[in-house]
């Protein structure tokens, strides 16, 4: 077995351990913690390591939120049969946008541009529409049974975040080892390069973003289930698409591990910030704290960090 | 085993060749001269599936692949590299040639000793853990070639796999290329070094201006006034034969 292997190993059974002895304020950030990690993945499969950057992640986030809520409260569908639904209609999203932005060709911060456009038209709709109750949001019945994908105790809600995660970490590291993976990053060194050996760009470019709209719209019905109400300005919301593409690119964009570190990272300046906030009382008016913190990061790990905080572990770069 | 005919290709007003023709059959090294700006690249593009041809036709082994998209033409056996090199800069020697090989294995294992017998072909063996973007020139041109030659095709296209090497360099490449022609691979190279392509080309074509001026063994090409018009030019024939 590898160091490396190990090391997995034992952080994820320290993972496991954790909540059984931890208090539910520390549960709750361990959740958050493999939440955001888990749609910060999904973003990272397509935008790092395919290289197709996306500003409007939060349309596959916000597409499976409503999916699976609307199945739910509308049509009275038991939650986890409407998740696998929520994914379909994720990786369905990703279909279209893929297909629509790609055939006109756009590359780069013009794909990043339309991904935003595509954001902000969905969250205006969702707030014009009847089905989604517009402004208003929908709510979800608390009634916390496991069959309900609701629980009492937020044990089972990390259990689950701390699943979700591992199966994008494991579906990150089968890319840096298959076929796919491998034109994946080739198209995101040089698309010219790519096609001449024989890659057919926009085929995988396309499947790379049905992959991730699949994977976010999961973390979409996650979120609905978690706080049990959605509106247009939590499931589409630009900040989502920002905390995505921002633990990422802290953590290292296009490495298995980058969304994981880049979560833990924000999410522990996110906490410290928030404490700051309470007991010094000249930085009681500077909120929320934590976004200045982010910026000034982003500022230093774009200049000096270009691979993420993953850039200082890694001895001899691999698939980055 | 291609056939090019009658090829044309404008940008805007610009007409970059100009119904040009030319033939290579199986087991030929063929070199694509011409001055600066005459349509070279612009013609392999077009060949290789990169440009679709305002007019004409191109067949490869009897099938018509004109306006197909280049991976389909990379599937029928043709793969062409860039003049402007172009390594994947931040994945090893060894992950950049297997995306070539991966075109015909799913399989990693596979496709890692694919890479790593082209790597040993083009002389590479040794810097197949080193970063693309960390390659000297030399380094990257023979990268271009072993991605290419890793598709596994039948006819390779070698857009000017010379220039900007040093003279020792070119010695080693042209064995390198002797080497993959010996392998059963047909050539087509464009080329500005014009004693490469004498050493290496059966046959050469002349493109100026768009145009094929001429089409012949390299001595007769050396000879044809039309040619050396075309590279030194209006009166130097005259001027040369004095």
């Amino acid at each position: 077995m590898s160091p490396r292997t190990l090391l997995c190993l034992v952080g994820l059974a320290a993972a496991v351990i954790f909540p059984l002895l931890a208090p539910n304020y520390l549960i709750n950030v361990g959740m958050m913690v493999f939440f955001v990690a888990f749609i910060g993945q999904s973003w990272n499969i397509a935008g790092g390591f395919a290289g197709q950057t996306s500003f409007g992640h939060v349309v596959f986030f916000g597409t499976g939120a409503y999916t699976s809520t609307i199945l739910q409260v509308t049509y009275g569908w038991n939650p986890w049969l409407a998740w696998p639904i929520a994914m379909a209609a994720g990786a369905a999203v990703g279909w279209m946008i893929a297909v629509l932005s790609f055939r006109a060709g756009l590359r780069g911060s013009y794909f990043a541009l339309i991904t935003l456009a595509f954001a902000e038209v969905f969250r205006i709709l969702a707030n014009s529409v009847p089905f989604t109750r517009g402004g208003l949001g929908m709510l979800i019945k608390a009634d916390p049974r496991p069959i309900n994908f609701q629980f009492r105790d937020p044990i089972w809600f990390y259990y689950l975040t701390l699943l979700l995660c591992v199966v994008a970490i494991l579906i990150a590291w089968q890319l840096t080892r298959s076929r796919f993976g491998a034109r994946l990053v080739a198209i995101r060194e040089n698309e010219e390069a790519a096609r001449a050996l024989g890659i057919d760009v926009f085929a995988e470019k396309v499947r790379v973003l049905t992959l991730s709209g699949a994977m976010c719209a999961a973390g979409g019905t996650f979120y609905a289930q978690k706080y049990l109400y959605i509106d247009p300005n939590i499931a589409f919301g630009v900040d989502k698409s920002v905390e995505m593409l921002l633990v990422s690119m802290v953590g290292g964009a296009g490495t298995i591990f980058g969304p994981l570190i880049g979560s833990v990272a924000l999410t522990g300046i996110n906490e410290v910030t928030r404490w700051l906030a309470s007991v010094v009382p000249a930085l009681k008016n500077v909120q929320p704290l934590s976004l200045v913190v982010y910026g000034i990061m982003l500022v230093l790990i774009v200049a000096r960090l270009p691979d993420g905080l993953m850039g200082l572990f890694r001895r001899k770069p691999r698939h980055a | 085993m291609l056939e090019v005919r009658d090829l044309s290709k404008s940008f805007g007003g610009l007409l970059a060749v100009d119904q040009a023709s030319l033939d290579v059959r199986q087991g030929e090294i063929v070199g694509l001269i011409g001055p600066n700006g005459a349509g070279k690249t612009t013609l392999f593009a077009a060949i290789a599936g990169f440009h679709t041809p305002d007019a004409g036709r191109v067949a490869f082994e009897g099938r018509d692949i004109t306006g197909l998209p280049p991976h389909k033409i990379c599937a029928a056996g043709m793969v062409r590299t860039f003049q402007i090199t172009q390594p994947f800069a931040k994945i090893s020697v060894r992950e950049n040639i297997m995306v070539g090989a991966y075109f015909r294995t799913a399989d990693r294992r596979t496709a890692e000793r694919a890479a790593e017998a082209v790597a040993d072909t083009v002389g590479m063996a040794g810097q197949l853990d080193q970063m693309g973007a960390d390659l000297t020139v030399a380094g990257r041109k023979r990268l271009e070639l072993a991605r290419a030659l890793a598709t596994g095709p039948r006819l390779l296209l070698l857009d000017e796999v010379m220039a900007g090497l040093n003279p020792t360099e070119i010695v080693e490449i042209v064995g390198v290329i002797k080497e993959i022609r010996e392998s059963g691979v047909t050539i087509l190279l464009i080329e500005h070094v014009m004693q490469a392509v004498t050493s290496l080309a059966e046959r050469v074509y002349v493109l100026n201006q768009g145009r094929m001026i001429a089409e012949g063994t390299p001595a007769s090409i050396a000879e044809d006034p039309q040619v050396i018009e075309a590279y030194l030019g209006h009166g130097a024939a005259k001027v040369l034969r004095a």
